[in-house]
């Protein structure tokens, strides 16, 4: 944070950013729903240059025993970049911050996910990053919230997710990776649009309590616009005409 | 908002006094669905008829399922469900079975298909027996999976569908309700001519003229 490149101009006198969007532009977002025979349900997604396949498995038998809920059901998320998904090979060893991600996508969508209907199993989900190109724990939520609607497990709310920063003193919509490395505050955040709760909310760098308010209200803004492309995958899917209601 | 509709997980079917049943919750007053299916509303009681999804076991269903491994006093049973069918040794052998005496694996092996009723659903997982008329052990036929969202779709109006299929093909058809079909019919023509029409029912979504294709298939070539 706070610069690190200095040449690179995130914002210019115009109000259009390093690749030509507004303040408060999403980048493209594409999403297909049931692209994997073998997964109980499957998404894939492109956030723009973050291209995302999520599987779920289960629910099902859970593998170590002693991990199993008499009460209800667990859900667990492994969120996976491949090594040629970053510009140096990664090395495919879940590093802290693959960790930390699977475990943030796991509270942002226990809420929406109905456990208690399946006691003693899990539910899997398996996401991988093929191409990661800045935000990509908000892609991959929204990709997993379609997997496992498509699995046909019973969910409360979709979860959609978008992010909201901060890059050269304004207040900024759907941060790609040159604005994650040189901007100022990122603020990645999860929300179920119809219960109106968030399930996510991060932030990486400062800013003030104005600033927090209007990145809150951008974010939910850029959820709802992802929550519209999720619905039309499912429609697509499952209602083949698309536009039934 | 019209009566029935398609919904998505979180869409909300229908707002004031009405009674949420099969996969809706109720959000103060506000019914919203938890599944992608097809909603519908009946006197004060809404429904979701789920589009996807593994089979959710309901007693008194007819299930086809593959022994999976057995040990002292049962045999555990896929039912292409999120538990597994657990058939007890006492439902063969009797009520004097002894683990000493009887070997499970003499009557039913890993990787046999049965017909099965759901018999009981406790807190643990769902019992199954193969007592009773037509169950037990199926020896011939072809077995096709379709989704158990979609057996609705096959059996209704009574199951008129499968008696065109059947009347068309003379195949038998068994259905289990967990998407397991048994197709049996002397003629290879007659069953590949089911087996399409079956797996035409598993492939497409929703839609209204399914019994014409249908029909399309089983006159073709004839």
């Amino acid at each position: 944070m706070g610069g690190r490149e200095a040449n690179v101009v995130l914002l210019d006198e115009n109000g259009i950013r390093s690749d030509g969007r507004k303040v408060n532009e999403t980048r493209k977002v594409t999403i297909k729903a049931g692209v994997l025979k073998n997964a109980g349900g499957s998404a894939y997604i492109e956030f723009g240059g973050n291209k995302i396949l999520a599987g779920v498995f289960g629910p099902r038998d859970v593998h170590p025993k002693h991990m199993s809920n008499p009460d209800t059901g667990i859900l667990r998320v492994r969120y996976h970049m491949e090594p040629f998904s970053v510009d140096e090979r990664k090395k495919p060893a879940p590093s802290r911050r693959e960790i930390e991600i699977s475990k943030v996508i796991t509270e942002a969508l226990t809420p929406a996910v109905i456990l208690e209907k399946f006691p003693r199993t899990a539910i899997d989900v398996y996401l991988e990053v093929l191409q990661a190109d800045g935000g990509t724990r908000c892609a991959a939520l929204a990709a997993a919230s379609v997997a496992l609607a498509d699995a046909g497990i019973p969910m409360r709310d979709l979860v959609s997710a978008c992010a909201a920063g901060k890059a050269a003193d304004a207040i900024i919509l759907d941060v790609n990776n040159e604005e994650d490395q040189a901007g100022q505050a990122d603020m990645p955040i999860g929300y179920m649009p119809n219960l109106g709760k968030i399930t996510l909310l991060q932030l990486d760098g400062v800013l003030t309590t104005d600033e927090f308010k209007k990145c809150i209200e951008l974010g939910l803004e850029g959820c709802k616009q992802v929550y519209e492309i999720q619905k039309s995958a499912l429609r697509e899917k499952y209602f083949s005409s698309g536009d039934n209601n | 908002m019209s009566q029935d509709q398609f919904v998505l997980p979180g869409d909300i079917i229908v707002t004031g006094d009405y009674q949420p049943e099969q996969n809706v919750i109720l959000d103060g007053d506000r019914l919203m669905s938890t599944a992608i299916g097809f909603s519908e509303i009946k006197d004060d009681l809404v429904t979701v008829t789920p589009l996807t999804g593994l089979y959710i076991p309901k007693t008194d269903d007819l299930v086809v399922g593959k022994i999976v491994s057995h040990n002292a006093l049962s045999w555990e049973v896929n039912i292409n469900s999120y538990y597994p069918g657990i058939l007890t040794a006492s439902d063969i052998f009797g009520k004097d079975y002894s683990p000493s005496r009887d070997d499970l694996s003499l009557k039913l092996n890993t990787g046999d298909i049965v017909l099965a009723r759901i018999a009981n659903l406790g807190s643990r997982d769902p019992l199954i027996t193969i007592t009773g008329e037509n169950l037990g052990k199926i020896d011939s036929g072809e077995l096709v999976k379709i989704s158990p969202a979609k057996i609705p779709r096959l059996t209704e109006k009574n199951g008129s569908m499968i008696q065109t299929i059947e009347e068309s093909t003379n195949a038998t058809i068994t259905v289990g309700q967990n998407g397991l079909i048994i197709l049996k019919c002397d003629n290879s023509a007659g069953l590949k001519k089911a087996i399409a029409s079956v797996k035409m029912i598993g492939m497409i979504q929703y839609e209204v003229n399914i019994e014409d294709k249908i029909q399309n298939i089983l006159d073709e070539s004839n």
